[in-house]
């Protein structure tokens, strides 16, 4: 019994990662149905960014907001120097559906290399101040350490805001109304294409806290955030890539169905899960968990 | 120059692999094997174009594709101890088996699905390696072709040889493609690309001419990644990353992804852009941060430049395929 709470545990802290990540390709999906790959390059830059926030600042807490600011630059940068005159240009070609895909896999690949040429391609250790072993009770000690309740606590912070602003602002409001019905919203004065922008910057927010929050458990490579692209969109798919909820939801139950797999059949099988897993919930429940039937159909 | 039918198109093929096969005793080792590549690389591209550029599919797991071709090469001739060429049928095969069962999720999955499903496959199948010990962890399995057989000359190099085996395999492969996109299938998956709400009211069945196209790709993916597995003499989690199904997008999109004699085109830039970074950095003097990561910067930099402004293909404005 104590493992399977151990494990409930453990799989809520990795959950809190892929929920933002989740969020991430959410929030970018919803204002301009573009599921963007270049999150990862996106977050992998911040992160960086973070780490030389901390060499100066001596502060890993500080750093983290310094890359929150800068995932969101980056993001909203993205979107209005590459992905929005994509969408003027390619409309109406043969190849209108798959240009922003391809466009943010090069912006990730290039993200990437970028990132390489300046810091180079070995591990770098971003670390924490807090401690990764496990908390000691009596004579028991648990898997979920002091950098676990962190990262649980950083991950629900920032959702909550972000939920406070989505739901309790006008700016959250014009989001909202924009990604729904962008004419409408356009008729009744939001300017849909700054709003868009914003949406993608907080979607780079929720990218670069998850990534500085994940990296002091692992290291910092150019691709060490890849498998956390790939855990965020299953999340999403989970949640049914409409709804914020939804991506929260999702990445929490793929962090606990990920600590159980691992718990109980094995680290081999990590990597092929998140495809498995997937593969599963798009043939039993494609529209996800709280998503709309007709989002997934022709 | 319109060369339209079927054998007009062999006797083309014929042509272009006797000039290259003829160029291929005049040149070193190094251009031979970059020769080699650059057929290979042909052949996957043309996969990413018959899928993408054709049935309006995107796969980002072509690479892994090849990674189930060339283990199965590999597998069969090693345990079975048949002769490569049929290994390499049965690596187009196995591909083909697994492009099948991935086609049938595939065709009910819309864009961005596709993707991020291809792209999991992506990361998941090359980490198999190290799950099962037939497949041989992180140092792969050895693939080891042979020589040139006597019959075709003395003082046959190891890299001419494959060039051969590559051109040869390339043109056979172009020839079959290049026919089969002129029957009715290949108007069918154009059809079903350009609008398949019309394509399916015209009688066409889309979910079936799109497995179809995605076995088709995965086959010609699965018969490049046994070819790769030839070159590089080995197979391994390293050989078959992520980095390599992005490089093949990369290819498709450069040269016009609905252009299939483009794929020749995407596959000299691919094995190019090293050869160009590899002069700068020598030229400029770059430290190992920077020949390392150059090249893909510049492929990144090509893949986005071409996607903003020449969405479908640099031939995009004089050739309107409708």
């Amino acid at each position: 019994m104590t493992i399977f709470f151990n494990t409930l545990l453990v799989g809520f802290s990795s959950g809190a990662i892929y929920s933002l990540m989740s969020l991430a390709l959410v929030l970018v999906w919803r204002s301009t149905r573009v599921v963007n790959f270049a999150a990862a390059g996106q977050a992998i830059l911040s992160t960086y960014i973070g780490y030389e926030a901390m060499k100066v600042l001596h502060n890993y807490w500080l750093s983290i907001p310094v890359a929150l600011l800068a995932g969101a630059l980056i993001s909203a940068g993205v979107e209005a120097i590459v992905m929005r005159p994509l969408a003027k240009r390619s409309k109406g070609t043969p190849v209108e559906a798959i240009a922003p895909v391809i466009a943010t896999l090069g912006i990730l690949g290039l993200i990437r290399s970028g990132v390489g040429l300046i810091w180079g391609n070995s591990f770098l250790q971003y670390t924490s101040p807090l401690s990764s072993k496990g908390y000691t009770f009596g004579h028991t000690t648990i898997p979920f350490s002091p950098l676990n309740a962190a990262i649980v606590i950083g991950a629900s912070v920032v959702l909550a805001i972000f939920a406070i602003i989505f739901k309790f602002t006008r700016l959250g409001l014009s989001l909202r109304a924009a990604s729904f019905q962008p004419e409408i919203s356009r008729l009744s004065g939001i300017r849909v294409d700054l709003i868009r922008t914003i949406g993608w910057a907080f979607a780079g927010a929720a990218s670069a806290v998850a990534g500085a929050l994940v990296t002091p458990t692992t290291y910092l490579s150019p691709n060490s955030l890849d498998l956390l692209l790939v855990s965020g969109f299953v999340a999403a798919v989970i949640g049914g890539l409409e709804s914020l909820i939804g991506a929260v939801v999702g990445g929490l139950v793929l962090g606990i169905g990920f600590a159980f797999i691992l718990q109980y059949i094995g680290t081999s099988v990590t990597f092929s899960a998140a495809f498995i897993i997937l593969i599963i919930v798009l043939l039993l429940r494609p529209q996800g968990i709280f998503g709309v039937r007709r989002s997934r159909e022709a | 120059m319109k060369l339209k039918s079927p054998r007009a198109r062999f006797f083309t093929s014929i042509a272009i692999g006797a000039v290259l096969l003829f160029i291929s005793g005049r040149v070193d080792e190094l251009r031979s094997y970059q020769g080699a590549q650059v057929a290979i690389f042909a052949i996957a591209i043309s996969s990413i174009v018959l899928l993408t550029g054709f049935s309006g599919q995107i796969s980002l797991g072509h690479g892994a594709l090849m990674a189930v071709g060339g283990y199965s090469a590999v597998l069969v001739q090693s345990h079975l101890n048949l002769p490569y060429p049929i290994a390499f049928l049965i690596g187009g095969a196995v591909g083909g088996g697994a492009g099948f069962l991935l086609g049938i999720a595939a065709a009910r999955l819309q864009g961005p699905y596709l993707a991020g499903t291809t792209l999991a496959l992506a990361v998941g199948i090359p980490s198999l390696a190290n799950q099962f010990h037939i497949l041989g962890g992180e140092q792969g399995l050895t693939f080891d072709v042979g020589t040139a057989p006597s019959w075709i000359g003395k003082d046959f190099s190891q890299y001419r040889w494959f060039f051969w085996v590559a051109v040869v395999a390339a043109l056979l492969i172009y020839w079959l493609l290049r026919n089969l996109l002129s029957t009715r299938y290949g108007r069918r998956w154009r059809a079903v690309r350009a609008n398949p709400t019309a394509a399916a009211l015209a009688g066409i069945n889309v979910g079936k001419a799109k497995v179809l196209a995605f076995t088709l790709s995965s086959t010609v993916a699965g018969l490049a990644g046994s070819l790769y597995a030839m070159l590089l003499g080995l197979v391994a989690p390293l050989a078959f990353t992520l980095t390599l199904s992005f490089t093949l997008i990369t290819g498709a999109v450069l040269a016009g992804v609905s252009n299939l004699g483009g794929s020749i085109i995407g596959a000299v830039v691919l094995v190019a852009i090293p050869e160009i970074s590899g002069s700068i950095t020598s030229h400029l003097g770059g430290s190992e941060k920077v020949t390392s990561n150059l090249p893909g910067l510049i492929a990144s930099v090509l893949l986005v430049a071409t996607v903003l402004f020449a969405p479908n293909g640099p031939q995009w404005p004089r050739r309107k395929h409708q």
